[in-house]
């Protein structure tokens, strides 16, 4: 039976025999032997190079991500995981400055802003001031001369007609991938594009998340959707035969758009992928019989007019951005230092491999084969966050291990806030009384945010003292922004209220020592959770609340019956958070818009504390139609001391975050919401390639030390097992057994 | 032999069945339809419109298990369950509710959680088998305590304790081969040595002291002692008496294991960046896609009712008194 022995032919080969069964361990000295020859056979570069060999003179960024992508297409796409990629693929109309603070608009396919003229409801033009006001029209002139990447969904034969087109699944059956089809065409960017992608925005099919959002604006796409839903929807629907009334293409590079009423806020849309142009014949060419059984689905496998394509899709392992051989001149930003004017992109490919576990990322970012600590997220975990920063005066700065090797720091305060909500319905925290708001801002002072953040967070974060974070129109910096219900400004800084004036305010709203005054009987809180009642973070929070004598309980449930509880509003406490869409201060204030609950809107409502106050309410709906002014920023101040006089929210913080990057990387600025920033980084492939080899420097003794421990160890085993082959039976001892 | 197998491959029906049904409850108990389209359609701006329209798309906006509107059989073939569920016994995955093609995703993974799994299943039976002869043969000696001791110490320490010192000592401290990642062909092999290494060195506590146990039972038979007394070396007693006569607890543990290397290793393949099926219904039940969950619990189950019919197959070919009737 052919198991497990050896026999080794000298000169020959290693066979597997049953033969000669003690040369069984030779098998394990030669297996040693042979995997440190192999390893010894790449001395030319470190052995722990993960990264695939790059082509002579390109400039290869390489970086990572921890979760996979879910979606591409950019109708669907709506989470920061997936906008790190499409976003370097696509172009919308408008994009953000790179550098300019507050954020700042301006023209990306567009050639210019837009002008947007008004109209009453017979379309008759009026001022932006007037009271019969009822549409506002945008109208758009693109750019001329913008070319799509190539693309086999454009690749034409010489007579104008399209190459890849089937009728049969067994006719493209050859195509496993996008990359298996040889041919590839582009064409020139026209207003139609934009028709289209708007048009798909409007098909239900495509699931888009915005659909629902901006049929309440754009005119005439809730109509379009009905009309396409009854059609035939077996195969590709060409959506250029169906009307959307908003939307006109005046010619083929100019494009109107179609809004009820008065919304300035729709020109940031237009800065999002939503709004990216999509050539029809991408749609057809996905259509193709058979093309989604093999995810050929514009879901996976984009097509822009971006800086970057993707020429590699494979989510689980990695993704590969090419730069875009058609992508038109587009110059660094002029007040950029040393880079100003330039043409960019500035890199060839950039290379980002699935991450999973942060510490074989962090890792591989300390060895020099990531520019990045990260790119959708920071990646650096609380203890590496130990080792890679310590606190000094003026606050956190780098350790020397990361100053010794050149690393440089990126932060970005998100414009999100993170906050734990009453809800303002429930009878013991909710209400609008004084002594109700004595005793939420009781709770807010004992729930100390920056004890929470140094303890939980490293600092990673900015208490908020109100709804709106730094870099939105409408936020205070200095003693003018605190929030003086729950702090003080003392030598220079805020200061949070002492536990002894909770305690007053406790009192004041009727419950000394945590007590009802009336009753007699312990005031408990019920915070609404989905992440258990355990852990140092619950403990942390219940101990903050006891110095009140305020007892905390948890309601522990899975997210679906948590997102239930607060559609229905059956809550008390909970925690929430909140992204920004784009840098405007009526996306903050919206959240707390009394139209915004889930009973007014019948819908997800976003005012999650179910705040309702009729001044903040006249006061919102003056402010949402208004350019940023003095006038409207006085406006915000008074909604911001209505929440903060209510205190509907506490809490609450804004996430600061620091990314890190290796020596040979610029322009790294972090902007707080565009990601399409890959064109604007650069690198010295020079200076990686020294550091990547200084740093990595194979240590082979302790390969050789435990190869020597292995024959250490065989040989007195063989030695014991010759003695013993040649003992002799002994006549006492011959019953056998184990031992 | 061949009517036993077709009766077991029937008993299959039955418990495949039963297994749909139980992760169909589980998976609807938690979530509703809705609840699964809001995963599906994100947290901001979602309307009731929406979620029917995906409701409705996805089908899931039949009855869960019995339509009473229906007439006849429609009530219960037009079910979610029925609809959702027949397809797997024909092995038609269908689409994820991400809307990519299940098949597809499965079998691009599977490729690298075999490149893992197969070499470290294979090495790692083969050492411990080595390992445990070795100690066998020096049995009732200071080696012999000194390894069960050893043996329990290493079954003693997590699992990811190995993982984390492996990749710190090997590829960050050592830089010996890369600390994550995959490359498709011959080019994985710099990233399979670490993972393999640490996955048999891992297993040897518990595989060696089993398989020791297994061969100290046979080593002191009659055939063994025949065998010395005929004055065949202690190794060959020992690989080719012993070993083939503790074959059967060994194929029990070790066969019903081989389908299910196809299913990948969670642990290992997110540590070390193998792009493998280990996390693929991980990944699901976190994004609430029962496609995906009823699919790979439905091959789960068939993998291993395979791997069980195997183990019974292997009993006959390692000992010839076995008939399966």
């Amino acid at each position: 039976m052919p198991f497990l022995g050896t026999r080794y032919a000298p000169g020959k080969t290693l066979l597997l025999t049953s033969k000669y069964p003690d040369h069984c361990f030779r098998i394990m000295v030669w297996g040693l032997m042979a995997a440190l020859l192999l390893s010894l056979g790449g001395c030319s570069q470190p052995w722990n190079d993960p990264n695939s060999l790059e082509k002579p003179g390109e400039t290869v960024y390489y970086g990572s991500y921890s979760s996979r992508p879910q979606h591409f297409d950019p109708a669907r796409s709506y989470s920061s995981d997936e906008t790190v990629f499409i976003d370097q693929i696509y172009e919308a109309p408008y994009r953000y400055h790179f550098l300019k603070r507050p954020y700042v608009l301006e023209p990306a396919l567009a050639e210019a802003m837009p002008k947007v003229t008004y109209f009453d409801k017979q379309m008759q033009p009026v001022t932006v001031d007037n009271s019969t006001l009822a549409f506002s029209v945008y109208t758009i002139h693109l750019k001329k001369g913008v070319m799509y990447q190539p693309h086999p969904a454009l690749a034409n034969d010489k007579w104008g007609n399209a190459l890849y087109l089937f009728s049969t699944p067994e006719q493209s059956a050859q195509y496993a991938t996008l990359y298996d089809f040889p041919e590839s065409g582009t064409r020139e960017l026209v207003a139609d594009d934009f028709i289209y992608q708007i048009k798909r925005l409007s098909d239900p099919k495509n699931k888009s998340p915005l659909l629902g959002f901006l049929s309440n604006y754009i005119v005439g796409m809730s109509d379009f959707s009905e009309q396409v839903m009854e059609k035939d929807r077996s195969g590709w629907l060409d959506l250029r035969t169906i009307n959307l009334e908003g939307i006109q293409a005046v010619d083929d590079h100019t494009l109107t758009i179609r809004i009820k009423g008065l919304y300035p806020q729709f020109t940031y849309w237009m800065a999002m992928h939503f709004f990216a142009p999509v050539p029809w014949e991408a749609d057809r060419f996905y259509h193709n019989p058979g093309f989604i059984d093999r995810n050929l689905t514009l879901d996976w496998f984009p097509l822009g007019t971006g800086a970057f394509m993707m020429t590699r899709n494979d989510p689980n392992r990695g993704i590969v951005l090419e730069r875009n051989p058609n992508y038109r001149l587009d110059l660094f930003p002029s007040d950029g230092g040393s880079d100003a004017g330039k043409a960019m992109p500035f890199i060839d490919k950039a290379t980002f491999r699935l991450e999973k576990e942060s510490l074989p990322q962090w890792s591989k970012f300390m060895q020099g084969w990531y520019d990045r600590s990260g790119d959708d997220t920071h990646n650096i975990s609380s203890s590496n966050f130990d080792r890679a920063f310590v606190v000094s005066g003026d606050g956190l700065e780098l350790s020397e291990e990361m100053q010794s090797k050149g690393i440089t720091v990126s932060t970005e305060i998100k414009p999100s806030i993170f906050y734990y909500g009453f809800n303002m319905k429930d009878p013991v925290v909710g209400g609008y009384t004084e002594d109700k708001r004595k005793l939420r801002r009781a709770i807010n002072i004992a729930l100390n945010t920056e004890e929470f953040l140094e303890i939980f967070a490293n600092g990673r974060g900015l208490p908020a003292m109100g709804p709106i974070p730094p870099g939105i129109p409408g936020y205070v910096e200095g003693k003018a922004g605190i929030n003086p219900y729950i702090y003080d400004w003392v030598n220079g800084k805020p200061k949070r209220k002492s536990i002894e004036h909770a305690k007053r305010l406790l009192d004041e709203a009727g419950y000394p020592n945590g007590r009802n005054k009336a009753t007699g009987k312990p005031l408990i809180l019920y915070l609404d959770t989905t992440g258990g009642s355990a852990g140092s973070v619950a403990d942390w929070r219940r101990r903050q609340l006891e110095k009140l004598g305020v007892q905390l309980e948890y309601r522990s449930t899975d997210y679906a019956r948590f997102r239930q509880k607060m559609r229905a509003g059956n809550t008390q406490l909970f925690s929430w958070g909140w992204l920004a869409d784009y840098p405007d201060p009526e996306n903050f204030l919206f959240l707390l818009s009394s139209s915004q609950t889930s009973e007014a809107c019948q819908c997800d409502g976003s005012n999650t504390s179910n705040y309702m106050n009729p001044m903040f309410d006249q006061l919102f709906d003056q402010m949402k139609t208004m350019e940023n002014s003095p006038e409207r920023e006085a406006i915000i101040t008074k909604m911001v001391e209505l929440v903060r006089r209510d205190g509907p929210w506490m809490d609450g913080y804004h996430v600061k975050e620091y990314y890190l990057n290796n020596s040979w990387v610029s322009n790294t600025q972090r902007h707080g919401i565009a990601r399409d920033t890959l064109k604007y980084l650069k690198l010295d492939t020079a200076q990686r390639l020294r550091k990547q080899q200084q740093w990595n420097t194979p240590v082979v003794w302790p390969a050789l030390v435990t190869f020597a421990a292995v024959l250490l160890l065989i040989w007195p085993a063989m030695r014991a097992y010759r003695q013993r082959q040649t003992l002799r039976v002994n006549p006492k001892n011959t019953e056998g057994g184990h031992c | 032999m061949f009517a036993y197998i077709v009766r077991r491959l029937f008993y299959t029906i039955p418990i495949l069945i039963g297994v749909n049904l139980i992760t169909f409850f589980l998976f609807f108990v938690v979530n509703s339809p809705a609840d699964v389209a809001r995963a599906h359609l994100g947290e901001k701006y979602v309307t009731q419109q929406a979620i029917d329209n995906w409701v409705a798309e996805k089908g899931y906006d039949r009855p869960l298990m019995f339509n009473s509107h229906a007439p006849g059989t429609d009530k219960i073939t037009d079910t979610i369950f029925f609809q959702k569920s027949l397809g797997l016994f024909t092995f038609d995955f269908g689409q994820a509710d991400d809307g990519r093609d299940i098949t597809t995703d499965v079998l691009t993974r599977m490729g690298p959680s075999l490149a893992l799994a197969v070499p470290s299943f294979i090495i790692g039976i083969w050492v411990n088998i080595c390992v445990a002869l070795v100690v066998v043969m020096f049995r009732c000696t200071q080696l012999d305590k000194a390894a069960v001791a050893l043996f329990v110490s290493l079954m003693s320490i997590s699992g990811l304790f190995y993982i984390i010192g492996g990749q710190y000592l090997v590829a960050t401290v050592w830089r010996l081969v890369p600390i994550s990642g995959f490359e498709p062909g011959w080019m994985a092999w710099k990233f399979l040595v670490l993972p393999v290494v640490i996955g048999v060195v891992s297993g040897i506590g518990l595989g060696a002291r089993w398989y020791r146990t297994l061969f100290l039972e046979a080593a002191d038979q009659d055939f063994a002692r025949t065998a010395r007394a005929k004055g065949v070396s202690e190794l060959g007693v020992l690989f080719r008496h012993v070993l083939p006569n503790a074959m059967l607890p060994i194929l029990t543990g070790v066969v019903v294991v081989i389908p299910a290397l196809f299913m990948g290793s969670l642990l290992m393949e997110a540590f070390f960046g193998i792009p493998g099926l280990g996390s693929y219904m991980l990944d699901a039940i976190r994004a609430q896609d029962f496609a995906i969950v009823r699919t790979m619990v439905f091959v789960g189950s068939v993998l291993y009712i395979f791997g069980l019919i195997l183990t019974d197959i292997s009993y006959t070919l390692a000992d010839p008194r076995v008939r399966l009737n």
